[in-house]
């Protein structure tokens, strides 16, 4: 029973496997977001399950149940998106959602997992089901082809160095179970393999988070995947790897000073790399890929804190994440109807077009900017409160003087969208449940901005 | 927590239906689709919320520095972060007047604002929650909220209903101001994890280290500076006040600017005593720099609205002056002059408005010679000019009065060039009130102002004559919490 959030995603890639095989494609999508419904109330029944599988590999808690809820939240709304454009062509389709599934089924394997094979296999089939659907975009351009290869390559290198680590770790604990390597850690942690042992594992995580120096691929895989795709890799992904990247640094007894320096450089790097970079995007799915670079940096003060609530923070802010993003995504992808990439540009006279894509896209411009009452701010108040808490003032002056930089782009799709006139373009109709879901994220983001008490509370419980 | 926080004595939560009066208002426009029936919406919305300030000042107690009308809830117990409000001696007044202010702002765009009325509307009324909700607020976060939440409609009243450049101005206010409110949060948190609580009176009167004062000092003063605006962080004032429709550049004058110097009464003095008194040289050396040099740039203005923004920076310079000068004479003309200014130079703005929307121009020749066109016009821009100038008798005299003598007490060379600073604000006014009554000879038609101009401008008018004859009132509410101010600072830095 522990399974069941698995059980039940692997079912709904079974049965998209049969029905790529027949030819029914007319309540394909029904049966899509029927299912993907059905998994996240089973996700969200199974929260309280607790125990431990596999001789001890797997590990069904708190924590990983709510990265599980988290990921099935992210997945469910990128089933929803699908449907109205048609970004992939029609033959594909029960592939596309089989291997949305598949991934989904990784990530939350990657969650409960505490066994480093285990881990590899979790993480590579959400990758490799990744590879496979980058490709999958009707577009003139070979733009998605680029895209999927240097997705693969950049996901292969990442993969091989984290292995590396992995290998150290194995040598010096002789055992992959986690349990193991945190009593063996303690002797090597200020000892120079320990540190590298523990930045390389960390490494395929930094890749899924697109951090610092390991972001090269965002901008480009972004721009090149259709914009579902794009949604889901830009959320559901970078869930897991902060669980992950909790999980790993929790191995190291107390964070000795010079693997937080390095994961405090790296997270300074982030954000300021992402943020300037950003500042003179074009394309709105590059400028997110930017700013999830600068966000992935944020994300480290929970990581890097974690005796102070950093933890619970980092949980905290992902969550956020995942809505706010969503709800940029979703703009830009109703905002394309058939499907191509929206410029900055293309946003002007958008409060005319459509008031509430603008709104949504206002309200969750801010909030990644964090500016309150949004989710943003109080995301990011926690992280800097835990890393301050742990002394680390420089990066949280880092974080705050980065937050102004962002506001530039942030303010720039609100100012497209309210302040520029449309150069006559036609109003974009909305349907009801497209309508319902965005006004979900807006509530979403202004609710974890003004209401955080029981999440955090809950998060918390997780440590 | 009862040493300083006096709970509510009403039977409801006065402060909590002030702050969120105005945001029931939005949500009834929400649901509204008649143009005239949502500007009737805003202005019972703010009509009522001036009702229940009124009676909130006819209720304040002036004889007791604590704070009143308490009220205190748990917001996120995991960081001790509360819900809690509280009004003193400081406070009360800005809240009357920002209560004030913003039926006029609803009034002046009635006919102004021709297109999105609705969002319109919804962005002055959350100005005016997030603004009552900042002088309000007695927990950081809380203040913090409000502080940062006033970005957003303020910013989109300038990108939306602005001028030519509103592109600029718009972003420029955000970012400055964004900049400065990062380093308040930082100080925030600093506070937090020195007191284990972001409740501001309990960071108030404590003996922190002094390295720990300065720094926070500096954070906090970034930010107010930058609110303010003082003297080198100023120029974002200029392009978002002449680019702001006539409510927004209100809003600005009359209450935004007067969050930072309250920010300096409420946080860098209680909280960081020493620090205030060592940086103080400094900040008095701006305020003067302010003065003088908003005073030359003024001189040389054409622009009515750019002109009227100059001599903001300087009236700030002289709040600024009588803060940092650490008499009661001083707080007690920095009050007054907050008040002033934002009746005042609201007033101003509210009539450059009034004259815009016949001429469709700032610039002054365009609007000169109206003394035989418009005579009401006239007489209420004169009376508001000469206000701005400090003309005895009218509000301004009072406070520039109160501010110069105890800059006198301070230091003879900074008193000084203070007076020359209010010598200047007569020649530019003077100047521009000269060309805007006789400026021109040609006969035009311009229609004088209707009786909805005359609602809004009428109190204002009272209120420059009325303190400036009679400031008793005014000070009686606040001189208790002033000299209770005073007493602890000076305790606190010996």
């Amino acid at each position: 029973m522990l399974l069941l959030p698995e059980l039940t995603m692997l079912l709904l890639s079974v049965v998209f496997l049969i029905l790529s095989l027949v030819d029914r494609k007319d309540s394909l999508f029904l049966w899509a977001r029927a299912l993907a419904l059905a998994g996240l109330v089973v996700t969200l029944a199974s929260v309280a399950g607790k125990g431990e599988l596999f001789s001890g590999a797997y590990r069904v808690d708190l924590f990983s149940q709510i990265f599980k809820v988290l990921t099935s939240i992210g997945f469910c709304y990128v089933v929803f998106m699908f449907g109205s454009q048609d970004e992939v062509e029609s033959r594909y389709l029960p592939d596309y959602l089989m291997f949305l599934a598949f991934s989904t089924l990784g990530l939350m394997m990657l969650a409960s997992a505490v066994e480093l094979i285990s881990i590899v296999i979790s993480l590579e089939i959400s990758s490799f089901s990744l590879y496979a659907i980058v490709p999958l975009r009707r577009s003139q351009s070979k733009l998605q082809l680029e895209a999927a290869v240097k997705y693969l390559f950049f996901g292969a290198v990442s993969t091989g160095i984290m292995l590396f680590g992995m290998g150290y770790l194995y040598a010096m604990a002789g055992s992959t179970f986690l349990a193991d390597i945190i009593r063996v850690l303690q002797l090597f942690i200020s000892q120079p393999v320990g540190i590298l042992a523990l930045v390389l594992t960390m490494t395929g995580f930094f890749f899924k988070l697109s951090l610092f120096p390991l972001h090269f691929w965002a901008p480009d895989i972004y721009e090149g995947a259709s914009n579902t795709t794009t949604t889901f890799i830009a959320t559901v992904p970078k869930i897991a790897a902060v669980a992950l990247l909790i999980r790993i640094s929790m191995l190291a007894p107390s964070l000795s000073l010079p693997l937080v320096n390095i994961l405090m450089i790296l997270a300074a790097l982030s954000m300021t790399v992402g943020n300037l970079i950003g500042l003179i995007q074009k394309d709105v799915k590059r400028l997110l890929a930017y700013s999830g670079i600068a966000h992935a940096g944020y994300l480290m003060l929970g990581v890097i804190s974690l005796n102070s609530g950093g933890g619970a923070s980092a949980i905290y802010y992902i969550a956020i994440y995942l809505f706010m993003n969503l709800a940029c995504f979703y703009v830009i992808t109703l905002m394309a109807k058939s499907g191509e990439n929206i410029r900055v540009d293309d946003l002007a006279g958008l409060s005319k077009r459509s008031p509430l894509l603008a709104l949504t896209l206002a309200v969750s411009a801010f909030s990644l900017a964090g500016i309150p009452p949004t989710g943003g701010f109080t995301g990011k108040f926690f992280l800097f409160v835990s890393a301050f808490q742990e002394g680390y003032l420089a990066i949280v002056i880092i974080g705050a003087v980065n937050t102004v930089i962002s506001i530039f782009y942030y303010l720039n799709l609100v100012r497209m969208s309210y302040s520029k006139e449309p150069e006559s373009r036609p109003s974009i109709p909305l349907y009801f449940h497209e309508k319902a879901l965005c006004y979900t994220l807006i509530f979403m983001v202004l609710y974890m901005g003004l209401v955080p008490f029981g999440l955090m509370d809950i998060f918390q419980g997780a440590f | 927590m009862e040493k300083y926080l006096m709970m509510n004595p009403l039977d409801f939560p006065i402060l909590s239906t002030i702050i969120f009066l105005p945001l029931a208002g939005v949500a009834l426009i929400l649901f509204i689709r008649g143009e005239r029936a949502i500007k009737v919406t805003a202005l019972i919305a703010s009509v009522a919320t001036l009702v229940l300030s009124v009676a909130l000042y006819a209720y304040f107690d002036p004889q007791t520095p604590r704070f009143q009308f308490g009220e205190s809830l748990s917001w996120i117990p995991m960081y001790n972060i509360n819900y809690t409000l509280g009004v003193d001696g400081i406070t009360i007044l800005l809240i009357v007047l920002t209560a004030l202010v913003t039926p006029a702002c609803v009034l002046c765009s009635w006919t102004s604002i021709s297109q999105r009325i609705k969002e319109f509307m919804i962005c002055i009324l959350l100005m005016e929650t997030s603004m009552i909700g900042v002088f309000c607020s007695l927990d950081f976060i809380l203040f913090y909220v409000f502080w940062e939440a006033m970005l957003i409609p303020m910013y989109l009243l300038i990108a939306v209903w602005g001028g030519p450049r509103r592109d600029y101005a718009s972003l420029k206010f955000f970012i400055y101001t964004l900049f400065g409110s990062v380093f308040l949060l930082v100080a925030i948190i600093a506070l937090y994890l020195v007191n284990g609580t972001f409740s501001i009176p309990e960071a108030m009167y404590k003996n922190y280290p002094f390295q720990f004062q300065a720094w926070v000092f500096l954070a906090f003063a970034i930010a107010f500076a930058i609110k303010v605006p003082m003297f080198p962080f100023h120029t974002w004032l200029p392009a978002a006040h002449t680019e702001a429709p006539t409510a927004g550049s209100v809003l600005l004058a009359s209450i935004l600017l007067k969050m930072g110097t309250y920010g300096f009464l409420r946080f860098c003095l209680p909280i960081t005593p020493v620090a205030s008194f060592t940086f103080a040289p400094y900040v008095v050396a701006l305020s003067v720099i302010a003065i003088i040099y908003g005073g030359f740039v003024c001189l040389s203005q054409t622009d009515m609205k750019k002109l009227i923004a100059y001599s903001s920076v300087a009236h700030m310079g002289f709040v600024t002056l009588g803060i940092f000068t650490f008499t009661k004479l001083g707080f007690e003309g920095a009050m007054l002059q907050m008040i002033n200014h934002g009746i005042t130079t609201g007033a101003l703005f509210l009539s450059v408005g009034i004259i815009y929307e016949r001429t469709h121009s700032r610039e002054i020749y365009d609007n000169a010679g109206l003394g035989k066109i418009t005579p009401v016009y006239v007489g209420f821009f004169g009376l508001f000019a000469i206000s701005s100038f400090g003309f005895p008798g009218t509000n301004n005299f009072v406070g520039e009065l109160y501010v110069l003598v105890s800059t006198f007490a301070w230091s003879k060379s900074a008193g000084f060039l203070a007076v020359v600073g209010a010598v200047l604000a007569a020649a530019y006014m003077l100047r521009l009130l000269k060309l805007i009554v006789w400026g021109r000879q040609d006969k035009r038609t311009i229609r004088d102002m209707n009786l909805r101009e005359v609602i809004y401008l009428l109190p204002l008018g009272v209120f420059v004559i009325w303190i400036g004859l009679f400031p008793r009132p005014l000070v009686r509410m606040m001189e208790v919490t002033l000299g209770h101010l005073l007493r602890q600072l000076q305790v606190f830095s010996h």
